[in-house]
């Protein structure tokens, strides 16, 4: 039996680090909490989690789970959770949480509440904090009943801690012949990237839209952030125009960064984009327009061509 | 075929951001990724694969226009369900399902999030409680095997993905899928005349009541400008000495 019931994301061959934040959140709330992995072949992945301090290691390893489809995976979590008595479900929000536990919500008739940032307590009992509005608005929110969803924001909550002694690991087992079986995957794209993930990068790069194309943008956007080693990121206008990937979109409606250093080339800065790096300890803004907004909370500033200063940058850093 | 295009009113995202001024009424639109999913449901009738497209949202009479804008995109018909309260997504959801088993469509076209509230919950949600299969995040669409099947591609953040799901279905879209028309004169006088149905929530045998409630919003502390240099050389300085993250 567990309090709260975590569930973890991987990519095959490792837990991803920002989905073990949402273990932070856990830890806050109290009681026991157990963590819950779904997939195929994953062993090496589930004695990678028996350090955090859960009280178990649940594991769903099967074939019919080898890729994330929301039908099947909802249901093996709802059963999860229900065995456990949990009474909170927790993820990291990410596309696959996202796609998964709103349907685990709905299963469970529990509530939900996505991208929490903090919880507070008041009168004994608990609500969460989270963004609206492309992060413009905190809103505080209350939950009623005594089973909820919940993802968080992986910026909002520390990395936690793996050194407290192992906890047995499980085999979730569940009747595959009953699962849902309307969809079907296909084919996921196959890139390969030397470059840090996004989420998880030290230094993120990103370009907007004065990028012009493709092969400008990964000569000096990609260029400083090889200098840097950091991750390359995008405006929604940058991947609108195709000069970048859909998955290096930053902002409201795609990935949410905190790097120590985001350098913003040639973005201007809307809302939407601003609510997916305000949270990195130093911006630096490299914009021709002297006017954009993106000045307005950058740490530091530099106004000019970007076509002239990024070559010049990636040639000092290269030199250092 | 039979489309099923949920949509909700929100502020005009676009308004609300003028000189990051807040204005006190900004103007009500339909939700950017509802619109889309309006735009792909017109396409795919426009392909002879639909035959007609039924819009529905959930409010009270202010909507309206929202729904006219819709009708006005070239949505054939418009339900209204009658309910002014602050509704939340799994109380949205379960307003859905009652109104989906009633029209039965083939598939439910619907933005992946509203803008102003950003939680993406309903879709998946509404596919959960429904039984049916679920493409999230969807940025291309085809029909398969006499449509039966749908060949969904979808936005993750590894990269593209590619699922076939089952019909009926609820897909939700990303930013991607298409660009939306503008409404056009004629669009806006045959909307005149289109019929909106509206419905309350005891018509349609379902009692809903949001489990979550906001208690209080705030502003987030605002970053403070910082400096602007001169050169490289002096951003370089800065990085290294001030910030040490070089």
């Amino acid at each position: 039996m567990a309090e709260t019931l975590v569930l973890i994301e991987h990519d095959r061959q490792h837990a991803k680090r920002p989905s073990l934040h949402a273990i932070t959140l856990a830890r806050q709330l109290g009681g026991e909490y157990a963590l819950l992995v779904l997939g195929h072949g994953l062993d090496e992945i589930a004695a990678s989690l028996v350090s955090y301090g859960a009280c178990a290691v649940l594991v769903a390893d099967h074939p019919a789970l080898a890729e994330p489809l929301a039908d099947r995976y909802a249901t093996v979590i709802v059963e999860a959770a229900r065995k456990q008595g949990a009474k909170t479900l927790l993820g990291t929000s990410s596309t696959f949480s996202k796609d998964v536990l709103p349907r685990a919500a709905a299963l469970l008739d529990a509530p939900m509440v996505t991208d929490v940032l903090a919880i507070e307590e008041t009168d004994g009992s608990i609500s969460y904090r989270r963004p609206i509005n492309a992060g413009s608005i905190l809103a505080t929110i209350k939950v009623e009943g005594d089973r909820r969803v919940l993802t968080v924001r992986a910026t909002a909550f520390e990395a936690p801690a793996a050194n407290a002694a192992p906890c047995p690991t499980e085999r979730f087992a569940f009747d595959a012949t009953s699962l849902p079986s309307g969809m079907e995957f296909i084919s996921r794209e196959q890139r390969k990237s030397d470059r840090p993930d996004l989420t998880e990068a030290r230094v993120v790069v990103s370009g907007g839209r004065p990028l012009k194309d493709k092969e400008t943008f990964e000569r000096l956007v990609g260029g400083l952030a090889d200098a840097l080693e950091g991750a390359v990121g995008a405006t929604r206008a940058a991947v609108d125009a195709d000069m970048a990937p859909n998955d290096y979109q930053i902002g409201q409606t795609g990935k949410i960064v905190a790097p120590e250093l985001y350098i913003a080339l040639g973005i201007s800065g809307a809302i939407q984009h601003l609510a997916g790096i305000k949270d990195s300890r130093i911006i630096v803004a490299i914009n021709k327009d002297p006017d954009a907004p993106i000045f307005q909370m950058a740490t530091y500033g530099l106004v000019g061509d970007l076509h002239q200063i990024v070559p010049q940058l990636i040639e000092l850093i290269r030199r250092s | 075929m039979k489309v099923l295009v949920p949509f909700k009113s929100v502020p005009d995202p676009n308004d609300a951001t003028v000189a990051g001024a807040a204005a006190s009424m900004p103007k009500s639109v339909i939700n950017p990724f509802d619109e889309i999913a309006i735009e792909e449901a017109l396409r795919i009738r426009e392909r002879g694969e639909a035959a007609e497209i039924v819009g529905v949202t959930i409010g009270a009479s202010a909507v309206d226009e929202q729904i006219r804008a819709a009708l006005a995109m070239g949505v054939d018909r418009a339900i209204r369900i009658d309910d002014s309260r602050a509704l939340d997504p799994y109380a949205v959801a379960r307003i859905l399902r009652a109104l989906i088993e009633k029209e039965a469509p083939h598939v439910v076209i619907m933005g992946k999030q509203a803008v102003d509230d950003d939680s993406n919950q309903v879709g998946q949600m509404l596919a959960g409680l429904l039984g049916w299969p679920q493409a999230t995040f969807v940025s291309k669409i085809e029909f398969l095997d006499n449509k039966t099947r749908a060949r969904c591609t979808r936005e993750t953040d590894a990269g593209l993905e590619v699922v076939a799901i089952e019909l009926p279905a609820i897909i939700t879209t990303d930013l991607r899928l298409n660009e939306p028309r503008y409404v056009s004169l004629p669009g806006l006088m045959k909307a005149r005349r289109k019929p909106i149905e509206i419905l309350s929530c005891d018509q349609l045998r379902v009692t809903v009541r949001p489990l979550t409630t906001t208690l209080s919003t705030s502003r987030p502390p605002k970053r403070a400008a910082g400096t602007r240099v001169d050169s490289v050389e002096e951003l370089m300085a800065k990085l290294r000495g001030e910030a040490k993250v070089l």
